[in-house]
């Protein structure tokens, strides 16, 4: 059974503030231009990936490959439309481009691409890859004596994948407290629940036991994400997860911890009714 | 050749500070020197094909230039989502050093030997395919590896395999060696077939036939120009590989032809492993000659081909 937590039921109550419910119509505009997307996984990341860009990673949309910038990784690459709000939010292509979401010559595809997307820095959508490759630029990081830190956002189903847990040894081997994994736990995969599909707990047991300083918290609290992000690492010599308790679907009553949301076709008129009630009108 | 390989990893680590080893759980003492001298840059990762794969994109994201290291079966089977699109994708300059390609490990069965390791590489896009034939061509080519773009599949032999490449060929990824001039039959060969076809050349000689070779170290990208000069000199093709019929050395020939040529194709001959796993152990020799890639058997196939080529229309002709 998937243990309570306060910040998991925090998680399900929390209100949103003006800037969650903007970034939310600009995900929701994507998928009423595609007709299709990932909804349900893009809106459990928002808060987390707000937050990340906001306020942590020391990146300049100007220059997306100063070799000091910290790196961020969307391992669960179908999350994509949340971190597209955010890049075209914060200027790293214009906001114009997420109405072409999915089109045949649009830059943003179902799954983001390097080398397309400015800001974005591995292409992902195969599960399971981004934690290595964070490895990698963290480990490299070292080597080349840079501050630059490390950030891979992973889902819940995605850690099913072994070569997730293979990293996770990788990490704690070279002790990269550089490196934070950051787990969207927000307890619904495609299927079903993650406690039927692959059941996952004891979540913070197993990081622990792997080597990771690990950190619990609301996903969807800005000030308590804000605070856990800007204490890295919690412990030196070791790498960090940060499981961040979240609702799938979050914002949008009728997609709140329903598979039936994780992706989306054609939105009917009166979802997008409801949709303008949830998040405004968009 | 697999040493050689390895000790030109530690020559171009003293080179080039972008070069790392990258090895899962190799033989005790891999590279020890290497490890001594440059620590940081000798790194055993564990048995976790997917993550090293995935690390080691991570790692030339930053410029890093890693030479990655295990058994050729574990290099392509186990990670290859990772090598698609971690190394392929992101067209990443990673070396991935496949010991034991095609059938060297014989005595340890069927998941140790890699048979068709050549297709799946080279269906990805991006990446490169080289076979060296022995441990000279294998330093010549690692010295040509350091600065090629993209991933590269490098499928090494036994080792102590008799040393028939020359200096004054030298080495170019991407272009073939034409070892004996086009004759009545020319062969194409990849890795250590290289041996067995000189050897079979000779047979051939003491029947009068001329038998040429062309030396395509490199599967991909594959050298078509020197095989059009080949296959216009010639009146039989030969392909030889240690690999399954599937994809390998004698597909990409036959593609490229096809592509090239049209309907005006040459008589061809492919020879192969069968497409089946090897039920038998033995030895890499052994294996080779049970499946009719011994020399003898090579001249004695290439006899036959070339009498029914001289009754029958050029045709493609398949084993």
């Amino acid at each position: 059974m998937i243990q309570t937590s306060p910040h998991a039921e925090a998680a399900l109550t929390c209100t949103l503030d003006e800037r969650s419910l903007y970034l939310r119509r600009l995900v929701l505009g994507s998928v009423r231009s595609a007709g299709r997307g990932h909804v349900g996984p893009a809106l459990s990341l928002i808060e987390m990936v707000r937050v990340l860009y906001d306020d942590v990673l020391r990146i300049d949309p100007k220059n997306p490959r100063d070799p000091n910038r910290d790196r961020a990784i969307l391992s669960k690459g179908h999350g994509c439309l949340a971190l597209y709000a955010l890049l075209a939010d914060r200027g790293f292509f214009p906001l114009s481009e997420l109405d072409g979401f999915c089109g045949t010559d649009s830059i943003l595809g179902g799954h983001p691409e390097y080398g397309m997307v400015p800001g974005v820095e591995a292409s992902t959508g195969a599960l399971g890859h981004g934690l290595s490759i964070g490895v990698g630029l963290a480990l490299a990081a070292r080597m080349r004596e840079r501050s630059y830190r490390t950030f891979v956002l992973l889902g819940d189903g995605e850690i099913n994948e072994g070569s997730v847990w293979e990293a996770a040894m990788g990490a704690a081997k070279h002790g990269l407290d550089n490196l934070v994994a950051m787990i969207d736990y927000n307890k619904l995969q495609s299927y079903g629940p993650t406690d039927y599909v692959l059941p996952l707990e004891p979540l913070a047991d197993k990081w622990r036991s792997f080597g990771f300083a690990v950190q619990e918290v609301n996903g969807h609290d800005v000030g308590a994400l804000r605070t856990v992000l800007k204490q890295i690492p919690p412990v030196a010599g070791k790498p960090t997860a940060i499981i961040c308790h979240t609702v799938k679907g979050k914002g949008l009553p009728a997609a709140e911890s329903n598979a039936d949301w994780h992706h989306k076709n054609k939105l009917s008129d009166s979802e997008l009714d409801a949709i303008r009630v949830a998040v405004g009108d968009f | 050749m697999r040493n050689t390989a390895m000790n030109m990893v530690h020559k171009l680590a003293a080179r080039d500070e972008r070069v790392l080893y990258i090895g899962s759980d190799p033989g005790a003492g891999t590279l020890r020197n290497m490890s001594k001298e440059f620590p940081k840059r000798h790194l055993i990762e564990g048995i976790s094909e997917a993550h090293i794969i995935g690390m080691s994109a991570g790692l030339a994201m930053e410029g890093f230039v890693p030479y990655v290291n295990t058994i050729a079966t574990f290099l392509t089977r186990r990670c290859y989502e990772q090598v698609a699109v971690d190394l392929c994708l992101h067209n990443l300059p990673v070396r991935l050093i496949a010991n034991g390609g095609g059938l060297v490990y014989a005595p340890l069965g069927p998941t140790h030997q890699a048979i068709e390791d050549i297709a799946i590489m080279r269906a990805l896009p991006n990446m490169t395919v080289i076979c060296p034939c022995d441990a000279d061509e294998a330093a010549r080519m690692m010295e040509q590896t350091l600065d090629w773009k993209g991933p590269i599949y490098i499928r090494l032999g036994k080792g102590g395999d008799a040393v028939v490449s020359k200096a004054e060929h030298g080495f170019e990824i991407g272009k073939a060696i034409l070892m004996r001039p086009p004759g009545d039959v020319v062969m194409v060969t990849t890795g250590i077939m290289l041996q067995r076809a000189l050897a079979a050349a000779d047979l051939l000689a003491a029947q009068g036939i001329r038998a040429g070779i062309l030396h395509m170290h490199t599967v991909k990208p594959l050298d078509t120009e020197a095989l059009l000069q080949a296959v216009r000199a010639t009146r039989l093709l030969v392909t030889l590989e240690e690999h399954v019929p599937s994809g390998g050395l004698g597909s990409a020939v036959a593609e490229t032809l096809i592509d090239k040529l049209g309907s005006g194709l040459p008589a061809m001959l492919r020879l192969s492993l069968p497409d089946r796993f090897m039920h038998n152990y033995g030895s890499q020799d052994s294996l080779l000659k049970k499946h009719g890639l011994s020399a003898n058997a090579i001249a004695t196939s290439i006899e036959h081909a070339l009498a029914a080529s001289r009754t029958a229309s050029p045709q493609l002709h398949s084993t």
